[in-house]
């Protein structure tokens, strides 16, 4: 089997799963699992193979794996889609493999397989645990398995067909394809429990939301397709001549050039999928869906997703910019949004309680990271947060669902009415879930970039030397200030749940998760560390060169013969700032909450005074959105069009049309018909009839008057002759 | 065999009426003959249409398995009926729907016997539209469809049937007039009504004076009188008012033909008859046709967004969808002969189908739904899908094909139109877009409020999952659906030969 063959196989057996699941297996728990961790198996194996093809074939870049077939006849020629795996595909391939991989084992252990059946569960609802009663007659409380079990290993495996499909793609029609398939896997999960008011509206709002930037990123699809005749990938950015043209000629749109428009409007997509400012709303609420789904959204596949295709199309989002000269306008919009959305997105985890919800807002923050770095250039730093992150995020993700697993055991065990995601409700979990602590602290210190050992450190330090480097100080600082806040959030988080003392009874009785949900952390925790290896710049202090900087040398690659994304001089500057702000910020965070009391609030609502509310109710973008966009959509459709275009104005002409008729008929009825036309007729009946009635009175019935009659006529008519003739 | 392989048309087309004949010779109490009877004999056109496809040559330019027989020598009138790729494509979907709708009527108990009679003849009256190439033979289909729907919501439709009725039939019959006048204009200058023969005389013929007026002043005329029939009918904004009232009162079955085929019948007389008699005229108003195509996709979905009630959300989603048809019939009105004009009309006619099938499919799974708990009323439903987890899935996946979802039909087609639209109208393009976002916000509406949420707690018990022979009707459309979605060229083939040829 070629390698290409094997390209096309990576995204098939995951569909596969869901439709045999879908269709045969949804009546059976362990046949569903089977299936879909099976799939994923395979599909990780084969990611392997190519993975491992792809970085031992000399100058890959330029031999990237390709296939092709004939897919949409139009005109006399076809649309052709087909696979490619290049270095981006194949980087973003082996994450994506491994998280996904990893969230559908533990997905197996949070979902409580093995588990009894709730006797109160109910579809669309969270299990609620089950009575069990053991053998010397005492009933415990125990979770109890998800009703939906079957259901959910479909979806994810559709969802892993979705970007599986992604990666391997070599055209943007069937990248657009498999984004919307996530989207709609996205719409699923996240409103899986569907009978909770909350979850279903925030899978509305998840698939609404990423479709405004959809649509933009439709139209950039087809202005692409007409100004090229093509979407594929080799034929367009690899296209120096193309890239060129494109930057040259001028859209119509604000005097941007068609390649920045194009980008734009891409790049809006980045926007929706990657939860960026001012589409970020939708991701935090999709904290509604199971954890695992979390882990799938924020870390394997939605918003890495976004961030893929703007490093795809960097080529074209970047035409006509070399480094050293001013950022296209283009550019300035996505440095702009990404510095923007890092610190805003920061400074909202600060005041966040939910476990999962602080999670959420750092993943727009270092989402925000990538954009940033994208938009100043840094194109293989970018790409390399991307992939650290994706560990360092799954791994943070699962944890924390690790530990609500806990949580949620000892609320089931005391009976307690707390929320089990709440941050403040636990404390001292260190002892109870060692193996989720240590995990967990491991993915916190990548997040927040602990010096050296961190993969995160590597790549933020990359990012932060990308925007000093070339020149953008304003973006630097943003991005070193948000890096600070990081770490402190990052410190609350692991403090407030793991170390000092159980705030409530729940946390007391919180026990470690099952090895089915553990080992995948452990699995995770090792790359959150060791990725970082692969990209350590070669003139860093002391550490650099003894490792090569592989993951430059093979990205960068993607670019080479284009503008050139990173910059050789190396400054020291952010060097120093990634060493310190790591360490004081998660310093600071474990001095200011090590020993917060059971009921306490937090210590920070009081050093921020008022802007603690602001932060803690999101900048109150939600309440905004609402107001301006919501609303007034609502009023557009339920008012303005169905009552008074459709209504009163088309449908009053229409009917009044058919009253004027009426009228018409009525009018006519009564003026001619009824008159002139039923008069004449009636007339000659009715005056036959009076007539006929006026001379009854002659038909008596006397023979004598008929005799007498008969006589006066002859008479008369006799005298009448008789006058004339005469 | 040979009578039926040489007449194959005739017998696709008249093998409905055949039956309703039957039909009045089969006592009113026997039910299980008359719809299996029915069921049966409808699947002969569709296995006629099969074959019919599978002989047809797409390499082949023109009409094929042409049948004329004079019918009205002192007009030149003539029984005149062929096939090329878009009118086949619509003969299968029309075949293929005809069943389905028939085996979704098994519900009925009143008057079954009226009401399949009733049923084939529509379908004859269908097809004869799509396959006659006389024009006054396409009128009398045309006409011919319009009584039995009339009918059938008359007498088996809903609480408001009789508004609704009346007003589907006086709207499509007041658009038809000016079609008839138009058509006989034609005939009697032309001095044929032979379509292909039209095609040849009637655009060029421009110069003098008919009844008085200048030539180019009575063909605009003419333009506009073709144009608002089949505005009427596919519904372009602003004459799209009749179809919610229709759609909501009619029987399902009567609904899924309505969506599924009847709408078609307008588009088709847009790319069957507009473009090719008038292109200098469509040239001239093209952009007008696009701006109502444009006010029907953004005004349909917001239209389905502001409503609570099931059918009528579906039956709004209807001018949402139809107007990307109507968006590529603009484009082709304006650029034909271009890349942009194939592509868009590869993507009208693709769309015809995938809408065909993916209402038809929504519009059963409402009365499915209907008939369980007679409410329409979307607040009247929530958390359904706990109690019909089957049903339930099936309905997500109706309505992601409606929504246009990757991988299900109506993507690919509404990416082609807008394709092709994009260099042609760039700004209808990018308000369409708009459109589409209200298409999600519809879909997602209505299975948020039917679906999701707490049970409500009334349909506990209640409501019994869907039945076997509903599963039957719905199947076939999500594997078509599906089909298409995943591999098209397999149809797109058939409609982009057609396409390139004529525009």
């Amino acid at each position: 089997m070629t390698i290409e063959t094997l390209i096309w196989l990576i995204p098939l057996p995951p569909v596969l799963a869901f439709f045999l699941i879908a269709v045969f297996a949804f009546r059976n728990r362990s046949l569903s699992h089977s299936l879909a961790v099976g799939s994923a198996v395979i599909s990780w194996a084969v990611s392997m193979v190519v993975f491992y093809q792809a970085v031992t074939t000399p100058a890959f870049n330029h031999h990237p794996f390709v296939s092709q077939i004939n897919w949409l006849p139009l005109g006399q020629g076809w649309f052709r889609i087909g696979v490619q795996v290049d270095p981006l595909a194949a980087v973003t391939l082996f994450f994506v493999a491994w998280t996904i991989l990893m969230i559908f084992i533990y997905s197996v252990g949070y979902h409580n397989y093995g588990q009894p059946i709730g006797e109160h569960d109910r579809p669309g609802l969270q299990p609620h645990g089950a009575s069990v009663t053991g053998a010397d007659g005492k009933v415990t409380r125990v979770p109890s398995v998800e009703p939906m079990y079957a259901r959910f290993f479909a979806f994810i495996a559709l969802f892993a067909f979705g970007m599986y499909a992604l990666v391997v793609t070599d055209n943007l029609l069937t990248l657009y394809m498999a984004w919307e398939i996530m989207g709609l896997c996205s719409y699923l999960l996240i409103g899986f429990w569907y009978g909770k008011p909350s979850a279903r509206d925030a899978a509305v709002k998840a698939f609404l939301t990423t479709r405004v930037g959809d649509m933009f990123m439709l139209l950039g699809l087809v202005a692409l397709y007409w100004l090229t005749g093509t979407l594929n990938y080799r034929l367009i950015l690899s296209n120096p001549g193309v890239l060129e043209q494109l930057s040259e000629a001028t859209s119509p749109v604000l005097g941007l050039s068609w390649a920045g428009l194009v980008g734009l409007l891409i790049f809006f997509g980045t926007v929706g999928k990657s939860a960026q400012f001012p589409l970020h709303v939708w991701l935090p609420d999709a904290m509604e869906g199971p954890t695992p789904v979390s882990a799938m959204i924020h870390a394997a596949t939605m918003v890495s997703a976004g961030v893929y295709l703007a490093l795809r199309f960097f080529p074209l989002i970047s035409a006509g910019w070399t480094p050293g000269s001013a950022l296209t306008p283009t550019l300035m919009v996505m440095a702009a949004i990404g510095a923007f959305s890092a610190l805003f997105a920061a400074s909202i985890a600060l005041a966040q309680r939910d476990i999962k919800r602080v999670l959420a807002y750092s993943t727009i923050s270092q989402l925000a990271y990538m954009v940033a770095a994208l938009g100043v250039g840094a194109y293989v730093a970018a790409a390399f947060h991307l992939v650290t992150h994706a560990f360092f995020k799954a791994l943070l993700f699962l944890g924390s669902g690790s530990v609500i697993h806990g949580m949620e055991h000892g609320v089931l065990h005391t009976g307690e009415h707390i929320d089990p995601q709440d941050m403040f409700n636990m404390g001292g979990l260190r002892k109870k879930m060692p193996v989720t602590f240590w995990t967990f602290l491991i993915g916190g210190l990548a997040l927040s970039g602990f010096p050296l050992v961190t993969a995160g450190f590597w790549s933020k330090d990359e990012i932060l030397s990308g925007a000093l480097d070339g020149g953008y100080t304003v973006v630097f600082v943003i991005l070193a200030f948000s890096a600070l806040l990081t770490a402190f959030y990052t410190a609350r988080q692991i403090t407030l749940t793991f170390l000092g003392q159980p705030r409530t009874g729940s946390a007391e009785h919180a026990h470690e998760s099952k090895p089915v949900m553990t080992l995948p952390l452990v699995g995770l925790a090792v790359f959150a560390v060791a990725v970082g290896w692969a990209g350590i710049p070669e003139d860093f202090p002391i550490l650099g060169g003894l490792l090569p900087n592989w993951f430059e040398h093979f990205v960068g690659s993607m670019l080479a013969g284009h503008g050139e994304g990173r910059l050789v001089g190396h400054s020291s500057l952010p060097l120093i700032i990634s060493l310190i702000v790591a360490p004081l910020g998660l310093g600071l965070g474990w001095w200011v909450y090590r020993a917060v009391p059971a009921k306490a609030a937090d210590p920070l609502q009081y050093v921020l005074g008022p802007v603690y509310p602001l932060l803690k109710n999101k900048y109150y973008v939600d309440e905004l959105y609402k107001w301006i966009f919501i609303r007034p959509a609502v009023w557009l459709a339920d008012v303005f069009t169905v009552q008074w275009v459709d209504h009163n104005v088309i449908d009053g002409i229409v009917d009044g049309i058919g009253r004027l008729g009426l009228w018409l008929g009525r009018v006519f009825s009564r003026y001619f018909d009824i008159p002139v036309i039923t008069g004449t007729g009636d007339m000659i009946a009715f005056g036959t009839r009076k007539l006929g009635i006026s001379l009854k009175w002659i038909q008596s019935g006397r023979v004598q008057q008929y005799m007498i009659l008969a006589i006066a006529v002859m008479v008369i008519l006799g005298g009448t002759l008789y006058f004339l003739l005469a | 065999m040979n009578l039926i392989s040489e007449h194959l048309l005739s017998f696709i087309l008249f093998v409905p009426v055949l039956t309703a004949l039957m039909l009045l010779f089969v006592p009113s109490g026997r039910l299980s003959l008359l719809r299996w009877g029915t069921l049966i004999a409808s699947l002969i056109p569709f296995g006629l249409a099969v074959a019919l496809w599978v002989r047809f040559d797409p390499q082949q330019g023109g009409f094929q398995f042409e049948e004329y027989l004079r019918w009205y020598p002192p007009l030149n009138s003539a029984y005149h009926l062929g096939v090329d790729g878009i009118s086949l494509t619509l003969v299968l979907l029309t075949t293929f729907l005809t069943p389905l709708a028939i085996l979704a009527s098994f519900s009925i108990t009143d008057r079954v016997k009226a009401y399949m009679v009733l049923f084939l003849l529509l379908e004859t009256g269908m097809l004869g539209v799509f396959l006659a190439l006389d024009l006054l033979l396409f009128f009398v289909f045309w006409e011919v469809g319009l009584v039995p729907m009339y009918f059938l919501i008359n007498q088996w439709g809903g609480t408001n049937r009789n508004y609704a009725s009346l007003k589907f039939i006086l709207y499509t019959m007041g658009g038809s007039l000016g079609l008839l006048l138009a058509s006989q204009l034609i005939g009697v200058v032309a001095g044929t009504y032979d379509i292909p023969e039209l095609i040849s005389i009637w655009p060029s013929f421009s110069s003098g004076e008919l009844i008085g007026l200048p030539v180019a002043t009575v063909k605009a005329i003419a333009f506009w009188a073709f144009v608002i029939a089949f505005a009427v009918k596919v519904p372009v904004w602003p004459f799209h008012t009749w179809l919610p009232d229709a759609h909501t009162e009619a029987p399902t079955a009567g609904s899924m033909i309505l969506a599924g085929v009847l709408l078609k019948l307008g588009a088709y007389g847009f790319l069957r008859l507009v473009l090719p008699l008038y292109p200098a005229e469509a040239r001239l108003y093209g952009g007008w046709l696009a701006a109502f195509a444009t006010l029907a996709i953004i005004l349909g979905a917001l239209g389905a967004f502001g409503q609570t009630d099931f059918k009528r959300l579906v039956a709004y989603s209807s001018i949402n969808h139809m107007g990307f048809v109507v968006l590529g019939v603009a484009v082709a009105a304006w650029a034909t002969g271009t890349i942009d004009s194939i592509i868009a009309v590869n993507g009208a006619v693709l769309q015809m189908v995938t809408h065909g099938l993916s209402s038809a499919g929504m519009f059963f799974l409402v009365g499915v739904i209907y008939e369980r708990t007679h409410s329409r009323n979307l607040n009247d439903f929530g958390g359904l899908y706990a109690v019909l987890p089957v049903y339930g899935s099936i309905l997500v996946f109706t309505a992601m094909a409606s929504l246009g979802l990757p991988g299900l039909g109506g993507f690919i087609s509404e990416v082609l139109v807008v394709r092709g639209a994009w260099p042609v109208f760039p700004l209808a393009t990018a308000l369409s877009t708009i459109g589409l976002f209200f298409t999600g916000a519809y879909v997602l509406k209505s299975l948020r409020l039917a679906l999701h949420g707490p049970l409500n707690e009334r349909w506990l018990g209640k409501l019994s999952e869907i039945n076997p022979r509903e599963l039957v009707v719905i199947t076939p459309l999500m594997v078509l659906l599906l089909v298409i979605g995943i591999w098209p060229a397999w149809l797109l083939g058939l409609i982009n030969r057609a396409v390139s040829m004529w525009f």
